[in-house]
């Protein structure tokens, strides 16, 4: 996916259609099994790092965009991603620091809202 | 008079506890949060609030103003001052009761903490009348709370995360409901019975479906009172349960035609009645305010006014803790039964 | 009366499955389709952004995560991805907005118990074991990948 594809309306159709697949699929496991709503986030996360591994996830992200590098799966195929790159790089250190680093940004920018919305607002209920 | 009565003197018989000198029902108040306040109910409760949190710093503070008002309303209503409450008997859903306990803290008297889950209030009422029948107190106030804000952030998630219900769950409200009893003769509404119910397990584990785990002790429970006061279902205009709503009543009567008694539409259920469709609560309300209010609201005031004539109320607990259902234990449960009636109407 | 016995409790457990009202599943699932794809949408918008800025693809995805997150997070603060999330479920939920949520939520729900063992302690509460599974998972599956492909030790 290139800036062109990624902002063509296919490309914003694909994302939605693709996207919106992959929560449905969650949220079948939600209705038609006793798992809850974290122990489905937490599924999918590995099947996510499962197919990347398996170098399934990166074509989805080149055909998807958005509609697959959103959803919570995309995080396990960072965390993969990051990991064979520093493996590649810098052999075992690597590997182990590579996940982590590579999903970095979205965490760090977690954590700071999370502390900023905590002081800036009340829960409503 | 039913039969049962003359034939039973003070004391026990089974499960139940027949108070030979009724205590009385002196004064009784519902304080609700605004949701509850928007259904079908609203007419009866005394005070309904426009927010969840009361001008306090935290939910859990917001619960205890709301039993607080309810004790000082009921009070004020049964023209009994604080200082001559003998007892005060509270409890409600949060760890170490601190709504019900820090209220108490406030009304400074003696206090009874208790805890059945959403039985409690029913449980207030059965000890308060025990209590006041046997001479140990002339004037005992029983109340009990829960917050809807309160048990999602202990039992659940955090307010603001966006989760789905299932259609099984049901919605703990936000109310509070205080009774004032006094000694027998001081008034029209007697409590006559109090049946004590069993710890019931039926091996239910889903903490989405309370309705489903308490629907058997419930029936227990009226099976119970059924058979020491030798009472039949039409002995009571109505037989309500708090709060076993649209999943578990229907479960509880399933369970009681087993058992050959058929409660006919005098069957009504608190969690079924405090909110509407509407109001997007699934399977109805829950939390032990829900029973308490909706006793202290409405089924006080039609007693009084003579509508209903008799009424057991029963309410029944689910007595899991998030520690239990995380370890994969199932879910006890238990339920209380009281019966109260109008003297001046059931005569004497 | 104790524990009920196993007989009395399966047949409990059938009444219970009788009378319990079932998932509406096509509904959950329309909405969770609808939902789920206009987040991805919205985020395909910020993917392109900084594709046309001339990141990468996989720089681009990151990027846009982080973006969205802070969208998840500032929905959360004013009180609007509950609701979202009652009506979308796992479309409001997988998204990475979701995730942003189920870390901001606890942090201003626990703000009442302090900055410390409020906020920083129940931070992760949700997150906390998604996060933990990513890690394990990764790595589980970047070892076999690279034992398959023989690129251990490069």
């Amino acid at each position: 996916m290139d800036a062109a594809t990624g902002l063509s309306l296919g490309g914003f159709v694909t994302a939605f259609v693709v996207g919106g697949l992959i929560c449905v699929l969650a949220q079948l496991v939600l209705d038609l099994t006793r798992l809850t709503g974290a122990h489905v986030m937490v599924l999918f996360v590995v099947l996510g790092a499962a197919a990347s591994g398996l170098g399934l996830y990166d074509p989805l992200i080149r055909f998807a965009g958005a509609g697959a590098s959103i959803p919570l799966p995309a995080f396990g195929h960072a965390l993969v991603q990051g990991m064979l790159k520093g493996a590649a790089s810098t052999g075992l250190s690597g590997l182990l620091s590579g996940g982590l680093s590579a999903a970095a940004l979205p965490l760090t920018v977690a954590i700071l809202f999370g502390l900023a919305m905590a002081l800036t607002f009340r829960p409503k209920g | 008079m039913p039969k049962s009565r003359a034939k039973a003197g003070p004391g026990k018989v089974g499960q139940t506890m027949v108070f030979a000198k009724a205590p009385t029902i002196l004064g009784a108040a519902s304080v609700v949060g605004p949701r509850e306040g928007a259904g079908p109910l609203s007419g009866w409760f005394d005070v309904i609030k426009p927010d969840r949190l009361l001008g306090q710093r935290s939910w859990e503070m917001a619960e205890s103003k709301m039993v607080e008002e309810a004790v000082d309303l009921a009070l004020a209503k049964a023209g009994v001052k604080r200082r001559d409450l003998d007892f005060l008997l509270a409890g409600d859903l949060l760890n170490q009761i601190i709504a019900s306990s820090f209220a108490a803290r406030n009304i400074d008297r003696p206090y009874l903490g208790l805890y059945g889950a959403c039985s409690t209030m029913a449980l207030a009422l059965a000890l308060g009348a025990a209590l006041v029948s046997a001479g140990f107190a002339r004037h005992v106030g029983a109340v009990s709370s829960s917050h809807h804000d309160t048990a999602e952030r202990q039992y659940r998630s955090p307010t603001e995360f966006g989760s789905q219900r299932p259609l099984t769950a049901q919605w703990t409200a936000t109310a509070a409901g205080a009774v004032v009893m006094g000694p027998p003769g001081q008034g029209d509404l007697r409590l006559t019975h109090a049946t004590i119910g069993r710890v019931v397990d039926n091996d239910q584990k889903n903490p989405f479906d309370m309705g489903s785990a308490m629907a058997p002790a419930a029936a227990d429970t009226i099976v119970a009172h059924f058979k020491d006061t030798g009472r039949k279902p039409d002995a009571y205009d109505l037989i309500v349960t708090g709060d076993l709503a649209a999943v578990g009543q229907p479960l509880a009567g399933d369970l009681l035609a087993e058992k050959g008694i058929d409660l006919g539409n005098r069957f009504v259920d608190c969690g079924k009645m405090i909110y509407d469709e509407t109001q997007d609560a699934h399977a109805g309300g829950s939390g032990c305010g829900c029973s308490a209010s909706v006793f202290a609201g409405y089924l006080v005031k039609n007693l009084a006014a003579g509508k209903l004539r008799r009424v057991l109320f029963v309410g029944t607990g689910a007595l899991h803790s998030p520690t239990s259902y995380q370890q994969g234990e199932s879910i006890p449960c238990v339920a209380h039964a009281v019966a109260v009636e109008n003297g001046r109407v059931c005569g004497n | 009366m104790a524990k009920a016995d196993k007989s009395t409790a399966q047949r409990y457990a059938r009444l219970v499955a009788r009378r319990s009202p079932k998932p509406p599943v096509l509904r959950n699932a329309v909405t969770a389709f609808l939902g789920g794809g206009a987040i991805c949408s919205l985020g395909q918008a910020v993917l392109g952004f900084f594709l046309v800025r001339g990141l990468t693809l996989g720089e681009a995805a990151i990027t846009a995560s982080a973006v969205m997150v802070g969208l998840g997070a500032l929905l959360t603060g004013l009180g609007i991805y509950d609701e979202m999330g009652r009506w979308a479920g796992m479309g409001a939920a997988l998204p990475i907005t979701g995730f942003a949520n189920s870390i901001v939520s606890p942090a201003m729900e626990y703000r009442r118990e302090g900055l410390v063992l409020g906020v920083g302690a129940r931070l992760f509460t949700i997150a906390g074991p998604v996060i933990v599974y990513a890690v394990a998972a990764a790595l589980l599956a970047s070892v076999v990948r690279l034992l398959v492909s023989g690129g251990l030790g490069g």
